[in-house]
């Protein structure tokens, strides 16, 4: 146990500190540590994604972001093909989900200042949902929502 | 032969880095003939280098579709540059391929 009050004190002044770091960004993944996490990818509810990954963030509906190709009526659920750009700075983290997905979140793609905020990706889609592309850019989360319908599904 | 392509174009500022890889990313909920389901085998990590300077880390599920497709914008970029595509997959496989930058 801990010794002295000395030592009780730093300690619960490190863990306070750890706890309030953690949700203000200092400790999220970044390009260099990031590692694939097998939860994140697994089959959940969209709701439970969005809270295991940002947990209570608010996100702020933004027009910077552009879905420069992304068909309104998707025929083939197997390949739909993708492309986001936005004139948003410093943007570190672009992530794919889709909502009705067995598996909502598709991709993560974390980017260095020497790359455009430009991505583009095939997909797959298991029937009819939103596609939700969030951006994390100086800390903040910024999100874009396309209504995708799919004609033939292609999960499976 | 390896299982990447790139290919890139020099645009005005900026340049295009296009990938296609061949991978079957088995999302592990597809069925084969005999009604068996396959198990999942997709790639997980996928990184591109400028010049050995890791510029873009991706990671992915089995929601991306088979044989990927991916591009980027990589801010100037000049003739002779480098660029290296890597991807490790759920088995533990991997492959890597370099592109000078004409």
């Amino acid at each position: 146990m801990l010794k002295n009050r000395r030592q009780f004190i730093k300690k619960i002044l490190s863990i306070a500190a750890y706890s309030l770091a953690l949700p203000s960004g200092f400790l999220r993944p970044s390009l260099a540590n990031a590692e694939w996490q097998k939860e994140k990818f697994q089959p959940k509810d969209y709701a439970k994604i969005i809270e295991h990954l940002y947990g209570n963030t608010q996100f702020i509906e933004s027009k910077k972001i552009k879905f420069s190709r992304l068909p309104k009526v998707a025929e083939n659920g197997a390949v739909v093909p993708i492309s986001i750009s936005s004139t948003l700075k410093k943007v570190t983290k672009i992530s794919i989900l889709v909502e009705n997905n067995p598996h909502p979140l598709i991709a993560e793609f974390y980017l260095s200042p020497a790359v455009a905020p430009h991505v583009s990706a095939r997909i797959k889609m298991a029937k009819t949902s939103d596609v939700i592309v969030i951006v994390e850019a100086e800390g903040k989360l910024y999100r874009k929502t396309q209504f995708v319908k799919v004609t033939k599904g292609g999960c499976g | 032969m390896s299982s990447i392509k790139i290919r890139t174009k020099r645009l005005e500022k900026t340049t295009q880095i296009r990938s296609l890889i061949t991978h079957p990313m088995d999302n592990g909920r597809k069925k084969d003939k005999q009604g068996k389901l396959i198990p999942s085998h997709h790639i997980q990590e996928l990184t591109v280098k400028h010049n050995n300077l890791q510029i873009i880390k991706c990671q992915m599920g089995g929601s991306i579709s088979k044989n990927p497709y991916f591009d980027f914008l990589l801010q100037g970029g000049n003739i002779g540059d480098e660029i290296t595509i890597s991807w490790v997959d759920n088995l533990g496989k991997t492959d890597s391929k370099t592109h000078i930058i004409k």
